[in-house]
């Protein structure tokens, strides 16, 4: 599927954790300001794909990567390129909350402190906006000063988002941010998301089907680490192009 | 079920015994020491030098060159056996070579200690010519407890959630600050607790400092880090062994040893207190 106005792409990926090939051939489009679901069962490759789009996965010995992950007319891969920077601009949450030990103000201003922003009435403005976008403000703003160790699951998480955004990222890539949260917890960050894409380019990976068809626009079913189908949500969730895909979503396997 | 249940109680009595019995020894030695010991301690005993061919007076030298010792022999290990540790579990990339220098890093804790004071003799005393001073010294006992704070800093490094390395790395941080203000100070308790272990062991060895900085009898200050001094355990082993008073002396090496005993739960109790007060501040 060939889109325009694409931010992000990946061309022919390739991905190896030694010998085993965890995706093959993965080409895709990732539309600006649009949430992008990658599904498909445990082991498909799907959040192997996500960590590679920021480069997180060079941290993993014994990988290597196939292809070229195009952000901003560039490749990812190239050389000359700093993944310190690639890791600045595409932000990350993760599967479990995993602020820092720190305060709640800490744990925002930890990111933006490091890459120059020291006076303090700038810090905290950042802090109030992150707190305010990942719609968090209003429950701990009489408490930024409190360790975020404290917080609820659910709290840790929309701080984590905070966080990641409070760098001012352009990509937002998210690896089931729902699994560890209870149901009241994932419908606020499920509707976070829809907040979010206004500014942000979303891309997240989801177990849950339903999630998927909620919040995202562009879904992605991955297969042992292929790309089976790609599609606009309502496409692939009401008349898939594949019949495997059709198999995963009616639940026949997976 | 009846004799699973006394099978059960069978067991717990032996490990319980097995806790009493250790805590026993040690609350007895302890008990030892201070009924022999306290008899000399007085505040002469503790601010004066040695009179007399060393049968009267006190043993200030030796308390304040051992306590020169001990933080010169840290403050040499601390920062090269972290940076050593943050090189082998942080940077390193695992193979032959890390594996040879865990090897090697164990094999050193194993060394005997006279071991270690003939290497200094020969390294630092003789070939570096510093002579027999603190510096030589501290440098020895530094060596001698290098492997006790590598190993702990190594396992306080692994025990910092990776999830911790993750997020900071995600934010765009780079690997080297991700280490200094995220992994480093969570492991902070336990390198402590390494370095604990450490204040232990340099200031009640005898061995590595015998050829590298004690004296047998000074009873000027150190004045700088090139002077000799006295060192408690040093002391303590001259007293008891190369004296013409021996038995005459016996309460004051009892004393002495007390003193040494006093100093090391004492110099424990604040990094104790260090290490808890950090530990409060984490959760995870």
């Amino acid at each position: 599927m060939v889109l325009n106005n694409n931010v992000l792409q990946t061309k022919n990926i390739n991905f190896f954790y030694g010998n085993f090939r965890a995706l093959t051939d993965v080409s895709m489009d990732y539309q600006k300001n649009k949430v992008t679901a990658l599904i498909g069962p445990s082991g498909c490759g799907k959040s192997t794909l996500l960590r590679l789009l920021n480069r997180m996965n060079d941290l993993i010995d014994g990988t290597r990567v196939e292809g070229e992950v195009i952000y901003e007319g560039k490749n990812i891969y190239a050389p000359n390129v700093d993944p310190v920077e690639i890791r600045r601009r595409i932000g990350m949450v993760f599967q479990k909350p995993n602020p820092f030990p720190k305060s709640i103000f800490n744990n925002i201003t930890y990111g933006p402190r490091l890459h120059g922003i020291t006076r303090k009435s700038d810090l905290e403005a950042l802090v109030e906006r992150s707190l305010k976008q990942a719609s968090l403000w209003g429950e701990v703003k009489d408490i930024l000063g409190q360790s975020a160790m404290a917080l609820s699951g659910g709290q840790q998480q929309r701080l984590c988002i905070a966080r990641a955004l409070a760098m001012k990222p352009e990509i937002l890539l998210m690896d089931e941010p729902t699994s560890a949260l209870d149901p009241i917890s994932t419908a606020k960050i499920e509707e976070l998301t829809q907040e979010l894409k206004d500014n942000y380019t979303i891309i997240i990976v989801t177990h849950n089907m339903q999630q998927a068809a909620r919040v995202s626009d562009f879904t992605g079913f991955f297969y042992l680490g292929n790309l089976i189908e790609f599609n606009p949500t309502e496409k692939l969730f009401t008349t898939p192009e594949k019949k495997q895909t059709e198999d995963y979503i009616t639940g026949r396997f997976g | 079920m009846k004799s699973r249940y006394i099978k059960q109680q069978g067991f717990f009595a032996v490990v319980r015994l097995s806790a009493f019995l250790l805590a026993f020894a040690i609350g007895a030695f302890l008990v030892y020491i201070l009924v022999n010991g306290i008899g000399a301690i007085s505040w002469e005993f503790l601010t004066q030098p040695p009179r007399d061919s060393m049968t009267k007076g006190g043993i200030m030298p030796a308390i304040l060159g051992t306590v020169y010792l001990t933080v010169g022999a840290i403050a040499i290990a601390l920062p090269l056996g972290v940076v050593s540790a943050i090189y082998l579990s942080e940077y390193a990339k695992q193979g032959l070579l890390v594996r040879a220098i865990r090897v090697g890093v164990n094999c050193l804790a194993g060394v005997p200690s006279i071991v270690f004071g003939l290497f200094g003799l020969g390294l630092f005393v003789l070939f570096l010519q510093f002579g027999s001073c603190i510096l030589s010294g501290a440098l020895t006992l530094g060596f001698l407890i290098l492997p006790t704070i590598i190993g702990a800093s190594e396992e306080a490094l692994k025990s910092v959630p990776a999830t911790f390395r993750e997020a900071s790395l995600a934010l765009g941080v780079s690997k080297w600050e991700t280490i200094y203000r995220i992994v480093l100070p969570n492991a902070l308790p336990g390198i402590l607790t390494g370095s604990i272990l450490g204040i232990g062991r340099a200031a009640g060895e005898t061995a590595p400092i015998m050829f590298t900085a004690a004296a047998f009898y000074t009873a000027k200050l150190p004045g700088s880090i090139f002077d000799e001094v006295m060192a408690l355990p040093y002391h303590v082993y001259v007293l008891a062994t190369a004296g013409t008073h021996i038995e005459e002396t016996r309460g004051l090496q009892f004393g002495t040893v007390l003193v040494l005993v006093g100093l090391v739960l004492g110099i424990d109790l604040i990094a104790i207190v260090i290490r808890s007060y950090m530990r409060k501040k984490k959760r995870w």
